[in-house]
């Protein structure tokens, strides 16, 4: 499996395909399903200072080839995720990375601070782009300047390397990406869900509670690849690429793009085998693309490679 | 749990877009409770992109197969109807917690109270009860007469009332216009439909002990991205189940419908 091992900071990943945030709970029902200890890591849901319960109910709705969700960050809290989640997942050999939501700065810093410290935990993803929450998320994430001091008050507190969720939701993602890096951040993870709606034909109101929800899965998978295509050659930092990946192939794509490490995010719910069944499949592919490491296809839509041009001559 | 391409046996229309759907495959061994849920990707393509979640009407461990009773609703459900002996569909399963049969004991009498499609799951447990030598009553509310199905199987448990919305069939009126005129003497009762007919269950207290079965959107399924959750009655502020790996079948007052 050497070809697709990964070395990104604080992270070795044996291959680089991890289940997103908030698609994977905390590992628990997956395990029910396959040996954790297969994936290249694992994004756990987004853990605050304290216990949350979310939004009201429906906080799902479809549309095709996608959909909205609206959880609210729901998760039962840094105590218990340290005490019960984390731990249980020292079964498996497999780096977690947290990630790291709040309300004000404040929490996002305490967060940091203490999650960091759980021997399991190899990086941070910092939540500054969660389109359903009233207070903090894509707040940090659309302001370049908090995103910036956002990131350098985590940088100083953490234990790990941290990297930054980025959200869609923005006119300008490279001026976001600029002010993380800026702010210390050691990678960028990308992107978040997309801010949509949905209507009840019948009723006529939207079919959310919350009004409006976050767009994932295979529709949004081109603006996935458009963000990392434009930020990849901006700025110097290490992305693991998300939004819509379904297949080996579409891993392949986010390489090509910029990617260094892909996350599978809604795919898991339609098939909960999805992480292992890509993992099994990317050898095959990397080699009979004409690469003998997956490292090779990061950014190659955009870098000038003269070994490529002799190999397809 | 396990995912599995499960085998078309049958499927057909038994009443005005209701169908009864027969699946084989492995995962009939691990049904135990009835009230399980299966959750069915109808399509290998894009659209429908999520599952969708059918209870588990019969089961037949002999077999290997298992029955869903079905309305044809949007698109998912619309799908699924057409699928023909033979055909494979992608099947996960089987998924949350069911009806404490355990809660009945032998000579007991339990009531099961089933509105429209809710009635499925009702039908494997009258089955399990009566095995069990628990004396079943059933009532059961429907819209329409054209939309009501199996009241021949579940006279064949026990004692069967039927309502319907429009007075076409049976009774005319809702499942609780059964329960406040005839006189029954239940010493548990199991329900599964539409959420204002539970709340009105609940308030009823028809038996000293219920068990109704929820209906929430959902994704996952299987509990990992808290889609469908919903808060709980105990008074601790933020407390919650999920509808999917909790219930879908609670004890009434456990959580707020
Ligand atoms: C635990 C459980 C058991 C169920 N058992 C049965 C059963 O035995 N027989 C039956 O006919 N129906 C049952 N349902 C309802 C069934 O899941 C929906 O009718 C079905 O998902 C509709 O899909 P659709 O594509 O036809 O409709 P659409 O309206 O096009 O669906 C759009 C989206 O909304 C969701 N949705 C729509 N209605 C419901 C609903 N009532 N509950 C949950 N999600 C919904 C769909 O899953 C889909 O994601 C059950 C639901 C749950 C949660
Ligand atoms: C139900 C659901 C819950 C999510 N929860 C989180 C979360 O807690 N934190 C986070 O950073 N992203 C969260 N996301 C976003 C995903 O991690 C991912 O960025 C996005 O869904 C795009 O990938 P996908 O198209 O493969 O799903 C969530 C997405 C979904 C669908
Ligand atoms: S549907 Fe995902 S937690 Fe219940």
């Amino acid at each position: 499996m050497s070809l697709l091992h990964i070395d990104l900071p604080g992270l070795s990943l044996k291959n680089p395909v991890m289940p997103a945030s908030g698609c994977f709970g905390f590992g628990k029902e997956f395990s029910q399903l396959f040996d954790l200890s297969v994936l290249g890591a694992i994004m756990v849901k987004a853990t605050t200072p304290e216990p949350r319960f979310g939004n009201p109910t429906p906080r799902v709705a479809e549309t095709p080839g996608g959909m909205l969700n609206a959880i609210g960050l729901q998760n039962p809290g840094l105590e218990k995720v340290m005490a019960e989640e984390l731990p249980r997942l020292e079964n498996y050999d497999v780096p977690i990375i947290a990630n790291v939501a709040g309300s004000t700065e404040e929490d996002y810093v305490h967060v940091a601070q203490e999650i960091s410290k759980a021997p399991n935990v190899h990086a941070l993803e910092l939540n500054i782009s969660c389109p359903n929450v009233k207070t903090g998320g894509i707040a940090f994430g659309t302001d370049p300047e908090m995103a910036r001091r956002l990131t350098r008050k985590v940088k100083e507190v953490s234990q790990v390397p941290v990297y930054v969720k980025l959200s869609p939701n923005v006119t300008n993602i490279v001026s976001i990406a600029k002010a993380v890096q800026e702010g210390g951040a050691d990678g960028l993870t990308m992107i978040n869900t997309l801010l949509g709606m949905r209507l009840d034909l019948q009723t006529a109101k939207p079919i959310l509670a919350n009004v409006t929800g976050g767009l994932s899965g295979a529709a949004v998978k081109p603006v996935a690849l458009r963000m990392i295509y434009e930020v990849s050659q901006q700025v110097d930092l290490p992305i693991i690429g998300m939004g819509g990946i379904q297949s080996a192939q579409d891993v392949i794509e986010f390489f090509y793009a910029g990617a260094s490490a892909v996350a599978v995010g809604t795919q898991n719910f339609i098939d909960p085998f999805v992480c292992p069944a890509i993992i099994e499949e990317l050898p095959e592919l990397v080699a009979e693309l004409g690469y003998s490491h997956i490292s090779e296809c990061t950014g190659r839509s955009w870098k000038r490679n003269e070994k490529l041009a002799y190999h397809r001559a | 749990m396990r995912k599995e391409m499960c085998t078309v046996v049958q499927n057909k229309e038994i009443a005005h877009s209701v169908y009864e759907l027969t699946l084989s495959g492995q995962m009939a061994g691990e049904m135990d409770e009835p009230g399980q849920f299966v959750h069915i990707r109808v399509s290998d393509n894009l659209d429908p992109l999520l599952r969708r979640p059918i209870s588990i009407a019969a089961i037949n461990k002999d077999k290997q197969e298992y029955t869903i009773i079905f309305r044809k609703q949007g698109r998912g459900t619309s799908l699924l109807a057409e699928k023909r002996p033979g055909e494979k569909v992608d099947v996960l399963g089987p998924l949350g917690n069911g009806f404490p049969t355990g809660e009945a004991r032998s000579g007991d009498t339990a009531l099961l109270v089933g509105g429209g499609i809710g009635v499925p799951p009702l039908y494997e447990l009258a089955k399990q009860l009566v095995d069990r030598g628990i004396k079943v009553i059933s009532v059961l509310g429907f819209q329409t007469a054209s939309a009501v199905f199996y009241e021949e199987e579940f006279s064949r448990m026990g004692e069967t009332y039927i309502a319907t919305a429009d007075g076409t069939y049976g009774r005319k009126g809702f499942v609780t216009s059964i329960l406040d005129e005839a006189d029954i003497q239940a010493d548990i009762l199991y329900s599964c439909g539409p959420t204002p007919m539970l709340r009105a269950l609940e308030a009823g207290m028809f038996a000293p002990k219920s068990f109704l079965s929820l209906e929430e959107r959902m994704s996952c399924g299987i509990g990992a991205c808290f889609a469908c959750v919903c808060p709980t009655k105990n008074g601790h502020e933020g407390d919650y189940r999920k509808v999917c790996s909790d219930g879908p079948v609670f004890r009434a007052g456990e959580v707020a419908i």
